[in-house]
Order: C-alpha cells, then sequence, then structure tokens
C-alpha cells in the first residue's frame, strides 16, 4: 500500500482499498463460473447420472455425444436457424440504425422504442404472439418460424451497438468525402462502415449467441424440427445423462476460442 | 460548398429528393418486418386477450372474463405477487453484486478491463438450461452443497431445504442473469470521470459520502438499465421455476406457457402475457423517470 502513494508526481489522493473490491470481484467470478465448472466435471464422471458422487474419470460421456445422431441433428439445426436469424437481424438493424442515424422523421423517437420493445419485453410475450398470429395465418411451425421469432428479437440487440457507434461518428469525416466528390456508396464503403464495423460485428455475435442458446420463444414456435436447447430440454425432463454435460462443454471450449480469436483478429477500439 | 457556418445544425448532405428515397430505402425495411412479425401479432396478442374459451372453442366477441378470472381467483393473484416479488429480489440481488465488480473492473482492472470484461459475458455461451439444471447438481440432497458442508463437519445429515423454493429459484435467476447487470454497470463507472472521486475525497469526504453522494447518482442509469433486463427476464421465465423452484412456486411464465400449450386457453393465456406486460412497462416506466439509460 505505502509503495503506491510515492509513484508519480501527482500522487492519488486517497487511494480506497482495491483489495476488498479484489476480493469481492473474485467471488462473483467464482459464482459466475460454479455451474460451469459443476458441469464440466460431471462430463468426465462415470456414474450415469448427472449427480455426485464421483466415481472416476471417463471420457465415455465424450464419445457418447459425438456420436448421437439426434444431438448433431439439432446441433446443426440451431446453426443454420442462428446463421439466418443473425443475417436477417444484422441486416435490418443496419438500415435502422443508419435511419436514426442520418435522416429526421416522424416518430422518431417512437420508432426507437418500438423496435427495442422484443428485448424490453420478456421473450415469452414476443413467443405466444408470434405462436398465435402464424398460426392464424396458417403457417405451419417449423425452423422457419424459428427463424422469423429469433430475428425479431436479434434486429434490437445488432441495432443498439450500431446505432450507439453512429451517434459517436464525427460527421466532418463524412462532409469532408463528399467535398472530395465521393459518391454515397462510396462514403458508406470507405468511410462510415470501417468506423461502425466492430459495432456491427459486436451485435451479430451477440444476436447469433442469443439465437443459439434461446429456449423460450423457440419453444412455442418449434415444429417437428428440434434446435439443440430444445433437445435438451426434451431430455432434461426424461432421460438426462452427462451427454449433455459433455456437449454443454464442447459448445463452451468452441466458443470461448471463437472468442478469443475475435478478440485477436478485430481491431482494438 | 459554403464556408463553414456558424450554426452548429448539421449540413444537409444529400438533396431533397435523394434524402427521401434514402429515407424510405433505410427505415422501410426494419419498419415492415417488425409491424408484419411483432407489432401486429402484439396486437393479435391484445385481441385474444379479450375474447374467451367456451366448451373448447374460442368464441371471437369482446369479454372481460378472461381479466375476471384473473382477478378473482386467489391461486392467481398469488401467482402474480410471487412474480413481481422473485423478479424485484432478483434485481435488488444482482444490482447488490454487480456494484463494487462493476466498479473494481472499471476503475482498478487496468489492462486486464476487457479480459474482465470478457470473462463475464462468457458464461453466457454456455448453455442456459444446463446452467439451471447445474443448481439442481449444487443444491441437491446428494448435491455439492451438502457434500461440502458434511465433509466440513457443519452438518450431520444432508439438508433439503436447499433446492425446490424460493431461495434455489432467486439464487439461480440471479446467477443465469448476472452478466445483464454487470456489464451495463461496467459501462457506467467507466464514463464516471476520476476526477469527481479525488474531488469529493479532497473535500473530505469520507468512503461511504462519496459513493452515496457522487458515485451512486452517476451511475443509476446504468443500474437501471441493468435491472430493466434483469426484471424483465425473470418476469418471463418459466424454465428456472420448473427445473429448481418449489411445486408450489409456479410464476406467470409457467401459466402462460401452460395455457398455450396442454389448456389450450389461448385466450386466457394472452390476458396472462398482457398482465406481464402491463407490469413490464410500469416498471420501464419507473426507471425511465428515474434517468434510466436504454
Amino acid at each position: 500500500m505505502n509503495g503506491k502513494i510515492v509513484q508519480g508526481t501527482t500522487t492519488p489522493r486517497t487511494q480506497p482499498k482495491p483489495w476488498l473490491l479484489g476480493i469481492w470481484t473474485t467471488l462473483v467470478f467464482a459464482f459466475l463460473y460454479l455451474p460451469i465448472a459443476v458441469l464440466v466435471l460431471m462430463s468426465f464422471n462415470r456414474s450415469r447420472i448427472l449427480s455426485l458422487p464421483f466415481k472416476g474419470f471417463t471420457l465415455n460421456w465424450y464419445q457418447m455425444a459425438l456420436k448421437d445422431m439426434a444431438l448433431q441433428v439439432a446441433l446443426v439445426n440451431s446453426l443454420k436457424v442462428a446463421a439466418v436469424a443473425t443475417i436477417l437481424a444484422t441486416g435490418l438493424g443496419l438500415l435502422a440504425a443508419f435511419a436514426v442515424y442520418r435522416y429526421q422523421f416522424f416518430g422518431k423517437n417512437a420508432f426507437r422504442i418500438a423496435l427495442n420493445l422484443p428485448i424490453l419485453l420478456p421473450g415469452i410475450v414476443t413467443g405466444v404472439a408470434m405462436l398465435a398470429y402464424l398460426s392464424d395465418l396458417g403457417f405451419e411451425l417449423s425452423l422457419i418460424t424459428v427463424i422469423l421469432g429469433h430475428a425479431v428479437f436479434g434486429l434490437p440487440v445488432a441495432f443498439g451497438p450500431i446505432v450507439t457507434r453512429l451517434g459517436q461518428f464525427p460527421r466532418s469525416l463524412e462532409e469532408a468525402a463528399y467535398d472530395l466528390g465521393a459518391l454515397p456508396g462510396r462514403v458508406f464503403r470507405d468511410i462510415l462502415f470501417p468506423y461502425i464495423r466492430s459495432a456491427v460485428v459486436a451485435g451479430a455475435l451477440l444476436a447469433f449467441t442469443l439465437s443459439f442458446d434461446e429456449v423460450i420463444v423457440t419453444i412455442f414456435l418449434t415444429g417437428r424440427d428440434n434446435t439443440l436447447p430444445m433437445e435438451i430440454w426434451g431430455r432434461l425432463r426424461t432421460d438426462i445423462t452427462p451427454e449433455i454435460a459433455a456437449i454443454a462443454t464442447l459448445i463452451l471450449l468452441g466458443s470461448g476460442v471463437l472468442v478469443l480469436l475475435s478478440q485477436r483478429v478485430a481491431p482494438a477500439d | 460548398m459554403t464556408a463553414i457556418s456558424s450554426d452548429r445544425s448539421p449540413r444537409p448532405l444529400q438533396s431533397a429528393p435523394a434524402r427521401q428515397t434514402g429515407l424510405y430505402a433505410t427505415l422501410l425495411p426494419p419498419l415492415l418486418w417488425m409491424s408484419l412479425l411483432y407489432f401486429i401479432p402484439l396486437v393479435l396478442l391484445l385481441i385474444y386477450s379479450v375474447w374467451k374459451l367456451e366448451s373448447f372453442e374460442i368464441v371471437k366477441t369482446l369479454s372481460l372474463k378472461n381479466f375476471q378470472t384473473i382477478a378473482s381467483n386467489a391461486a392467481y393473484r398469488t401467482v402474480i405477487l410471487r412474480t413481481v416479488f422473485t423478479a424485484l429480489g432478483v434485481t435488488l440481488v444482482d444490482a447488490i453484486v454487480a456494484l463494487p465488480m462493476g466498479y473494481f473492473i472499471a476503475k482498478h482492472g487496468g489492462r486486464y478491463r476487457g479480459l474482465l470484461t470478457m470473462l463475464v459475458i462468457l458464461p453466457l455461451w454456455s448453455s442456459y438450461l444446463v446452467r439451471v439444471f447445474a443448481w439442481k447438481i449444487i443444491l441437491g440432497y446428494n448435491g455439492i452443497l451438502n457434500t461440502a458442508l458434511l465433509s466440513l463437519g457443519i452438518l450431520r445429515e444432508p439438508s433439503s431445504l436447499f433446492l425446490y423454493n424460493q431461495f434455489s429459484t432467486v439464487l439461480t435467476f440471479s446467477q443465469v442473469w448476472l452478466p445483464f447487470m454487470i456489464l451495463p454497470v461496467i459501462t457506467a463507472f467507466e464514463r464516471l470521470p476520476d476526477s469527481l472521486l479525488e474531488a469529493s475525497a479532497d473535500l473530505n469526504a469520507p468512503p461511504w459520502t462519496t459513493f452515496r453522494r457522487v458515485i451512486l447518482p452517476l451511475v443509476t442509469p446504468g443500474i437501471l438499465a441493468g435491472s430493466i433486463n434483469v426484471f424483465s427476464l425473470t418476469m418471463g421465465d418459466f424454465i428456472t421455476p420448473s427445473l429448481v423452484g418449489s411445486p408450489n412456486g409456479i410464476m406467470l411464465g409457467n401459466i402462460i406457457a401452460s395455457q398455450f400449450g396442454v389448456a389450450y386457453n389461448w385466450p386466457l393465456g394472452a390476458a396472462f402475457a398482457l398482465v406481464v406486460m402491463v407490469i413490464v412497462f410500469s416498471g420501464l416506466t419507473i426507471a425511465l423517470r428515474k434517468g434510466a439509460t436504454l
């Protein structure tokens, strides 16, 4: 503690005791990761049921999970749904953010709030409203309806970071580009988009993640084809084995690697 | 190419017709999409709530029967109160947990700030269902908590007090939604200028006074933003109460799900969904009045 005070010429006047806060933060991290640690542990447990006692180390559940056709089909379905929903949500979110950033129009504030409704209101409201509507229209529930539902709550998720970043964009850069004779398409591609790119990526990543793990909206809109959370939900209530813990561990591992890679690739800003 | 004008209003970058086209091209697709797939469905939900089910047929005439059913049934009132108090409790727990952590990460995280923030988000990449289920493994009769307490000699036999009650519901909710509270709180602390804290200290304010009179008012918008997330997520969830909650601890989400599922009473389900919407909107209004940032 004493060492801190002498460093530099402008001494920090009262250094609070960050070690107490540090301990608190460590404890909260432990709390956040406790269920995940349990899950990883259980995926290596020789016991057939997902509980203690620990009966010895095995990789059996990983072998089973990798051979499980139903899980694989569900995983592929989830990836498809999340990919399409993310593209739709990010594209539409980008357009909406651009409209809000660039133009004045009647009801602009209401539009902003209305766009955010799907994440302000609980997912169950989105789920049942869309279920009632799509079945009244005679739509058969399928992965398509799931995609529509996910794209609806994905839109505000993508819109948020993009509109925030656009708000910080120095307009003079755009004016300078126009003054130099650039066409609107070129200005967007070379000036505006590079500025908001990391926000677009962040928004898309968030929309993808939320779609990939979404349960509540999906329950109401899913047909015969299961997404991974639906497959897990079915098993949680019937024949849950550590196979689920194994697949969940693999997904966490995969997404962890992806996130770290994206941290490396994305320009720091 | 006029000279830089003295007023700050942005110079229009496009001609009027080009602006019109640009506005339509960017505004209409998302507006149409959301109208066709969200706003109209919401309106339909409102309409469903004033229809009623009679002998397994939906009667499409204006009726307030569903709302009478909800208001007159004591069991339903209990569920509404339980849901609201659970959501408020979870929000409060998460705010208390997140505040010191957000302060630490934003102000003392140093070069690890980005990494620590990432570590807050990472749990969201593991399956929500499996995380909830993990709490069963932790809190159950043969669970990890009981095993630990037994081996420490604190308990002599396993306790069944930890699972399938309000405690396990609130604990599980608090854990699964915590990142949604921590992130806006970190952002709020990042915006808080250090100079204010130093000024407060220079004026001899004890840490608690600085916290109450300088820090708290300035990070309140962030806390409220997180609170909106956590409150809304809890209000509509039915997974956690059905996996780790008390058998008598169902919430509004469970009722809505069963009305749209097994009971097939969509009008009553829609009325309950409307109750959820009204409660969340009330919470939202209060939060916005107090300065929440959306």
